[in-house]
């Protein structure tokens, strides 16, 4: 067995494994935060809240219609994604034309809420969602044993961060939302109803959101607090990556997930605190982030 | 008079600003030991646990079923630590050894795949999980998912019931862990438990809940015998009430509280059941061993609580 800094080399390769799994989930949940953001200007903290609904959801799709998590990995996201478009259309779109801190505070009020509302419903301890058959198990790499589960979460996040880039940098709908960004009321002129775009676009941020928190039911205890527990992480992975970047935060995501996995291996302590470290250093360094465009 | 107070570092934060005040102080929810050692205080009462408690009952058992081996997974704050020292000294003084211990960062850590997978390559023959509440639940999952639970022990060193019921039977079952009230062990507790599910239909009472019931009612008890202004003038005399009375009631029984503050409830030490041995909801239990309450705390003397004089 050979060693890398004094750590065997079969132990380094699980950790860095680990740490792309991990990255996985930063990567999808900064992707709706980017997209949200760079396209609407809000910055959704609702974002870790909308993640747990998603979990719920499929817990509840499960418990109360026995439907199981491959229809709820396109239903959850769909239900909580209307959810999202009720909430842009009622309170959110006033919004718009005042400073960022006011999305903030809304969408900080709007996720204690909803947290609140499901711990007072389903306290905190968290409901248990098993993973489905085809996917349990373990494959032995050699080097470690990997769920086939987590195998599954990294590509179907690389699947879904790959296609929205692709919708939003290389389609035609993905243009004129870009436009619509820049100049609404040119975009307007041309005839784009454009509120209606931005409808969507926050919809398919908290799609996004949901979709990860279907992943993550089964490895995570579904409970009230998931959301919180990432949130922090996820704003620290966008910022690095910038703010209005999608292939930023996914590859920030990514990047981070496997600093994070050899901070674990090295120092455990600092495994939380080692993400901001990286962000207070990119904003003293470069402040439009790694990937960002200059305003 | 407050009550509760789950999460030791904030528990021991405020032994002195209740000291201060001198109001009376009930702990149930926090389980550092150095609540009734070095940071006791004569305002202070810890009603039905503790780490040493936990690491006598649970890691002794362990040790003593060949478990001689361990690696700790560690919340890194003043309630892992203290866990994890009670534990280690036990496991060490029944001649077992500590291979390493992962401490992670608390609150905030829901991934514990990398600490389990660095526990697997130790080599230890049992994982002492120094957690509580959604760590333990995530950490005992995760490892089912990566086979930890095949080739370690898992030692839950603090677990209640309603984790149990958030992991589910399948993957919970078989655990060991110990804990001072479970809702189906007499006939005082299941007619407490009848007395409380209307009010809470989806949650069957564990440890920390009896034990708040526990704790007010005794304090009422206190406060009728000594007259309500009286008792609002004096914390440590409504609390040096307290322990001159004898506790009894329908959760616990009968016990007595030290000087030190310590309540000597009994300690029992369960095994979750698996999905074929339960018959109804939340039948999740069956006892392994009882542990009497003058011998499951750490001896007074050891303590070295400064306001006792001996």
């Amino acid at each position: 067995m050979f060693m890398i800094f004094g750590i065997p080399g079969p132990l380094l390769f699980g950790q860095l494994l680990l740490g792309l799994i991990n990255g996985a989930f930063y990567a999808m949940l900064s992707l709706g935060l980017a997209v949200i953001f760079g396209m609407l200007n809000i910055i959704n903290f609702a974002h870790g809240a909308l993640f747990m609904m998603g979990a719920f959801v499929s817990w509840m799709l499960l418990n109360y219609l026995d439907i199981g998590y491959f229809p709820a990995l396109i239903l959850a996201p769909l239900l909580v994604g209307i959810f999202g478009i009720i909430l842009e259309k009622t309170v959110i779109s006033r919004l718009y034309k005042l400073d960022h801190l006011y999305g903030l505070l809304l969408t900080f009020g709007l996720a204690l809420v909803i947290e609140g509302l499901f711990r007072n419903a389903y306290g905190s301890s968290g409901m248990p969602y098993r993973i489905p058959s085809v996917l349990q198990g373990a494959t032995n790499l050699g080097f470690m044993y990997m769920p086939n589960y987590r195998g599954w979460v990294v590509l179907a996040a690389l699947f879904v961060c790959i296609s929205t880039w692709a919708i939003i940098e290389k389609t035609s709908l993905g243009a004129t939302l870009r436009a619509a960004t820049e100049n609404a009321p040119m975009v307007q002129a041309f005839g784009v109803d454009v509120p209606r775009l931005i409808t969507l676009t926050y919809g398919g941020g908290v799609a996004l959101a949901a979709f990860a928190g279907v992943l993550a039911a089964p490895i995570y205890s579904v409970n009230p607090n998931m959301g919180s527990n990432f949130i922090n992480t996820v704003f620290a992975v966008v910022v690095i990556g910038g703010m209005g970047s999608i292939m930023g935060s996914i590859i920030t995501g990514f990047a981070l997930g496997v600093v994070e996995g050899l901070t674990k291996v090295f120092y455990p302590q600092a495994s939380a605190t080692v993400v901001f470290v990286v962000m207070v250093i990119v904003l003293l360094v470069r402040p439009r982030g790694l990937f960002g465009r200059t305003a | 008079m407050l009550l509760d107070v789950p999460t030791s570092s904030v528990a021991l934060a405020l032994q002195s600003v209740v000291r201060e005040k001198n109001k009376v102080y009930l702990n149930v929810g926090a389980a550092s030991s150095a609540l009734t050692g070095s940071q006791c205080s004569p305002n202070f009462i810890h009603w039905v646990y503790d780490t040493y408690m936990l690491s006598k009952s649970t890691g002794g058992a362990m040790v003593k079923a060949g478990g001689d081996s361990w690696y700790f997974l560690t919340a890194d704050y003043a309630f892992g630590k203290q866990l994890q020292e009670d534990t280690s000294t036990l496991v060490k003084a029944a001649g077992g050894k500590v291979l390493g211990a992962a401490p992670y960062p608390f609150p905030g850590t829901t991934d514990f795949s990398s600490f389990l997978v660095q526990a697997q390559s130790s080599g230890a023959k049992v994982l002492g999980l120094c957690n509580a509440g959604g760590d333990t639940v995530n950490s005992i999952k995760q490892a089912h998912e990566f086979g930890i639970n095949s080739s370690m022990q898992l030692a839950a060193m603090l677990m209640f019931i309603t984790d149990v019921h958030a992991l589910g039977l399948d993957v919970a079952g078989g655990l060991v862990l110990t804990e001072s009230f479970y809702w189906d062990l007499n006939d005082g507790t299941r007619a407490f438990t009848k007395r409380v599910l209307p009010k809470t239909p989806k949650n069957y009472p564990n440890m920390i809940h009896a034990g708040c019931y526990s704790a007010t009612l005794h304090y009422l008890k206190a406060v009728a015998a000594m007259g309500a202004a009286e008792a609002k003038k004096d914390g440590v005399a409504t609390v040096n009430r307290m322990k001159a009375m004898p506790v009894e009631d329908d959760c616990f029984g009968k016990s007595t509280i030290r000087e030190d503050g310590r309540n000597m409830v009994a300690s029992y030490l369960f095994e979750v059941k698996t999905p074929a041995q339960s018959k109804g909801p939340w039948d999740y239990y069956n006892l392994k061993v009882a542990t009497p309450g003058n011998e499951a705390y750490r001896p007074l003397a050891d303590g070295h609580c400064s306001f006792i004089k001996t």
